[in-house]
């Protein structure tokens, strides 16, 4: 697989389509790694003149703005806007909601207005328009597969269709969990939790969420946001449940069962 | 006599009147403690949200039973100051049933209609009587509402089906009266509800009747009157300041966090200083986030109003539901307490100061709430009447980041990775595409 960085399209004279933001869990997240390689995988077989930034992405500044430091938000959204503004960048795709809702909401008031996408949008236009072809029902006949919505995609931005278009295509199983849609239950992860220990209470959010979906009789939890993968990851062990139940990101689905 | 009951009547309307006038005062004085902020923006979205969300309820319907329950007490209670208009005319007039002659028989039909939604009310709040007592909904017993929020929901309640049964009484006793041609009280034609309570009057003598009615009367146009002036001091406040509130909802994305453009311009003047020597400088220094009401907006004060208390927001909150102290239900009605103490020490302290040395933070909501929130915004998505907690809790944590340094360790370390390394974690920048080989 190639993947080229903007400085690489600009070195070359050519424009990309749209610019894959990684993200700092899709870069360095070794669990999230799979999830951006996969995507880029797909982006890659579909033809989608893509590019990354590379050693020039930085944080969005979204978890040190939710903590409340928003002198270090707006450092990062600086900088990370006259990156994009520099290399007049049109278009974006992320696979992490949280960047998604920063670029989308946040940071055209900062001077930084781009089209925003996330990948599961993304990705159910290109199988709308028949460029992402599976293998026989994808693999997974028999199956039963449950949605989590996460709170950026869904509350925060009204996406509660396009991922779950996207897994329609598969010959499974679709199983809702008892609060999904705008009645979804966090991860735990957002508003910074995910980089500090949480507070004392009678059980974690993500041990919560992890009961819930093991208890649809799901296979594969689908997941879109690299946040809800570790917290879910950890509350399906929470349940003993990591040998027969996988969290998956809906790109991981897709590129899996791709011809 | 018929002079001397005029007389009380004014006195009475004007004293209820007169007081909740004042009352109301305190409480936008309270609500613009609060910063200023524009909200008046898109007029049509807004009167969209208006009719939607309070006319019409939408949010109630997450709950379809409840709504509709919640739609019979509403409407019976809109609907009813028509026949309100009417006693308050009568009473000041020392008419009776001022209208019927003048709209014969649409009178009946509007009499009857009210009475059918007053029984409405009555099986609504007996309904929901029996769900804060008897069946103990979750929500209605957790100890955010120990204390006076608990009895003053039971006595919304209990008030709202004396009036109604004080009403339908009233009719039955006037129709009794009509039956055996008294005086003063001319014929309506038969109401829907009291018409089939009336014959229970049929033995009684002309002066019992009257007294009955007039006894009903009073203590109805009475009780609504003392209803008025407690509203303010109670959660009931909400069937009035749900309509502004509806009105300023917000209209950007959840996900949306305010701006803070005192800080992007600190920014842009240590990114480029050349821009500085432009700066004004009279600028006073700015207070980042709020401690204090005074440092919220005045939206997150009349939320703080407007709640009912009714917890939708903390039954879906993920830190409630998993046993933290955060509750949202309390953060708004903690600051509704605060905007009453402050507003109250204001209004009494002649030498004009405007602090008391206690704030919101600390004195009411603790840093353990604020650090359980995820952001979420479950809450803002479930209040019926478009309260935003997260913003409170969010402006809040500004202030302990940015005022006070106060952080967890935890978060520090992300502050400075994410300074240092572009990423939350201790990588180093270099190796931001090394997934491309691995």
């Amino acid at each position: 697989m190639q993947v080229r960085t903007m400085a690489d399209y600009m070195a070359s004279g050519e424009t990309p389509e749209i610019l894959f933001w990684v993200g700092c869990a899709g870069s360095f997240d070794q669990r999230a790694q799979k999830i951006t390689r996969a995507f880029a995988s797909i982006l890659d077989k579909t033809g989608v003149k893509f590019a990354i930034l590379g050693k020039e992405e930085g944080c969005t500044g979204d978890p040190a703005r939710r903590a409340g430091n928003e002198f270090l938000f707006q450092m990062m959204a600086y900088n990370n806007i006259q990156v994009l503004n520099g290399y007049g960048v049109k278009k974006i795709v992320t696979t992490c909601p949280h960047c998604f809702n920063t670029f989308k909401n946040e940071y055209p008031e900062l001077g930084g207005s781009y089209e925003v996408m996330h990948h599961t949008t993304l990705l159910q236009q290109l199988i709308d328009e028949g460029k992402v072809r599976l293998k026989d029902g994808g693999g997974f006949k028999g199956k039963k597969i449950t949605y989590h919505d996460s709170c950026y995609l869904g509350r925060a931005n009204n996406i509660y269709e396009a991922p779950r278009k996207v897994l329609e295509v598969f010959d499974a199983e679709l199983v809702e969990m008892k609060r999904c849609r705008s009645n979804g239950l966090c991860c735990g992860a957002g508003g910074a939790q995910m980089f500090k220990e949480e507070e004392k209470g009678t059980t974690r959010v993500n041990f919560e969420r992890g009961r819930e979906a093991v208890a649809t009789g799901a296979n594969v939890i689908a997941a879109n946001c690299p946040f809800c993968m570790t917290m879910l990851t950890d509350g399906v062990k929470e349940q003993g449940r990591e040998d027969d139940v996988k969290v998956l990101d809906i790109a991981e689905l897709v590129a899996a069962s791709m011809e | 006599m018929l002079i001397a009951q005029q007389i009380m009547f004014l006195i009475a309307f004007a004293a209820a009147v007169y007081f909740f006038a004042k009352k109301a005062g305190f409480i936008r004085k309270n609500i613009l403690l609060g910063r200023d902020v524009e909200l008046n923006d898109r007029k049509d979205e807004r009167l969209r949200n208006l009719i939607l969300l309070a006319f019409g309820q939408k949010k109630m319907f997450r709950n379809p039973l409840v709504a509709v329950l919640h739609f019979f007490v509403y409407a019976g209670f809109i609907i009813i100051n028509i026949e309100i208009l009417e006693i308050i005319l009568d009473g000041i007039l020392g008419t009776h049933r001022l209208f019927a002659p003048l709209l014969v028989g649409l009178y009946t039909f509007l009499i009857s209609a009210f009475e059918i939604l007053a029984v409405t009310v009555i099986v609504g709040c007996a309904i929901f009587l029996a769900r804060r007592n008897m069946i103990k909904l979750k929500r209605f017993m957790s100890r955010d509402l120990d204390g006076w929020p608990r009895s003053d929901a039971n006595y919304i309640l209990a008030t709202e089906i004396i009036l109604m049964l004080l009403f339908l009484t009233m009719n039955a006793a006037d129709l009794a009266l009509q039956a055996q041609g008294a005086e003063h009280y001319h014929t309506t034609g038969r109401f829907a509800v009291s018409g089939l309570l009336s014959p229970m009057f049929e033995g009684m003598s002309t002066g019992s009747l009257v007294a009955i009615e007039r006894v009903c009367w009073w203590l109805h146009i009475l009780g609504v009157l003392a209803f008025l002036n407690y509203l303010p001091y109670s959660k009931h406040l909400h069937i009035m300041l749900a309509f502004p509130n509806a009105w300023y909802t917000p209209l950007e994305p959840k996900g949306k966090m305010t701006n803070m453009p005192e800080i992007q311009r600190e920014v842009l003047y240590a990114m480029q200083p050349e821009l500085a020597a432009n700066a004004p400088a009279d600028a006073a220094v700015p207070k980042f986030g709020a401690k204090d009401v005074q440092d919220l907006t005045w939206k997150n004060l009349l939320d703080a109003y407007a709640c009912t208390e009714c917890g939708r927001c903390s039954a879906a909150c993920p830190a409630t539901q998993t046993g933290k102290k955060l509750s949202p239900r309390l953060i708004m009605m903690k600051t509704r307490d605060r905007s009453e103490e402050l507003g109250a020490f204001i209004r009494n302290n002649k030498e004009g100061s405007t602090t008391d040395g206690k704030s919101l933070l600390r004195d009411y909501i603790t840093e353990e709430e604020l650090r359980a929130c995820t952001s979420c915004n479950a809450c803002v998505q479930e209040c019926p009447v478009s309260i935003n907690p997260l913003d409170i809790i969010l402006q809040m944590r500004r202030h302990l980041v940015m005022e006070e340094s106060s952080a967890p360790q935890e978060w520090n370390m992300m502050f400075s990775n994410i300074e240092n390394n572009m990423a939350p974690w201790k990588f180093s920048p270099d190796d931001r595409d090394a997934w491309i080989q691995s």
